[in-house]
């Protein structure tokens, strides 16, 4: 698996993704700039947290015209696993590649935390390795405010693309949900931070599961495509 | 040259916690008769081109495309010819 971490001016989680898949994982990571137009050399692409183009405008609206978007979008139309944590998730929402909008947290400020998570669906590409109902992991975020209309709202629920849920949701998200697939199911993204939950060290290691899952599934489907 | 004012804001079925925060604070200061609070965002973006309707099809195109989530936000907006 060879896998690319984007940066893009602002982005502050970049090498925390760097450590969790190169380090934790032995994963093969580039870390490349925004201004990248060509991704056809990974098999998963990550948009890592942040303040992209400093949140100017909205969280994610000018990150999402920045040349490697194309890139990213000719990315998804091959089924390649794409993730957006935190900001890289108001990026994907931003660009149409997930649905919904992230807005201010309901109660005014930016939170530093650790909140509790169900995993809402434990088959997908991104959450089939968790063996627990539940996990905790850190969030960061003034803007994870997660908003979907009725329909859509019902659409998720009906393809299970739900995929994570606050016990306690802490920004006032709709229907408590932190992290959302597309139907395709090869894009996500989640508000909270598996990246810094991944070694005893960080005295939380929940997050280990969230790319224990990437790497079986891809591994299935590297199988399946050499073939 | 036309000065285009574009004004932003949520759509009233979205919750505007910063508006809210603003009112209770107005509250606060015993301005009671403060019914809503809406906070929003505001453009002036100077287009040099005299066609009018050429300029009001791309403010609308460009705020659509990036100065409002249309899933959240709406917008409305004022052309005045100005000096080049």
């Amino acid at each position: 698996m060879k896998a690319a971490v984007i940066t893009f001016p602002g982005s502050n989680c970049d090498y925390d993704m760097y450590y969790a898949l190169h380090d934790e994982f032995g994963i093969e990571t580039t870390i490349i700039p925004a201004t990248t137009t060509d991704l056809s050399a990974y098999d998963a692409i990550f948009l890592p947290g942040g303040f992209s183009y400093g949140d100017y405008l909205r969280t994610g609206a000018i990150a999402r015209f920045s040349p490697v978007m194309d890139a990213l979008i000719t990315a998804n139309q091959q089924g390649k696993i794409i993730v957006g944590i935190c900001n890289g998730f108001q990026i994907l929402t931003e660009a149409g590649l997930l649905p919904g909008a992230l807005q201010t947290n309901i109660q005014p400020g930016f939170i530093c935390d650790e909140t509790g998570l169900t995993i809402a669906n434990a088959t997908t590409t991104f959450t089939n390795a968790f063996e627990t109902p539940t996990i905790k992991l850190p969030i960061a975020h003034g803007e994870g405010n997660y908003y979907v209309d009725e329909a859509q709202l019902a659409e998720l629920q009906g393809n299970n693309q739900i995929l994570f849920a606050y016990t306690d949701n802490p920004n006032g998200s709709v229907a408590n949900i932190a992290g959302v697939m597309n139907k395709a199911g090869n894009v996500f993204g989640m508000m909270p931070h598996p990246e810094r939950a991944v070694d005893e060290l960080l005295g939380n290691t929940d997050g280990r599961a969230f790319f224990q899952s990437i790497l079986a599934s891809l591994a299935t489907h590297l199988e399946v495509s050499n073939v | 040259m036309y000065l285009a004012k574009i004004y932003v804001t949520y759509k009233p079925s979205i919750l505007d916690p910063k508006g809210e925060t603003v009112k209770d604070a107005l509250h606060r200061m015993e301005y009671a008769d403060v019914q809503d609070v809406v906070m929003g965002k505001y453009f002036e973006i100077k287009l040099d081109n005299s066609d009018v309707n050429q300029v009001a099809k791309e403010v609308e195109a460009f705020s659509q495309q990036l100065l409002i989530n249309v899933n959240m936000e709406v917008f409305r907006y004022e052309l005045e010819k100005i000096e080049g």
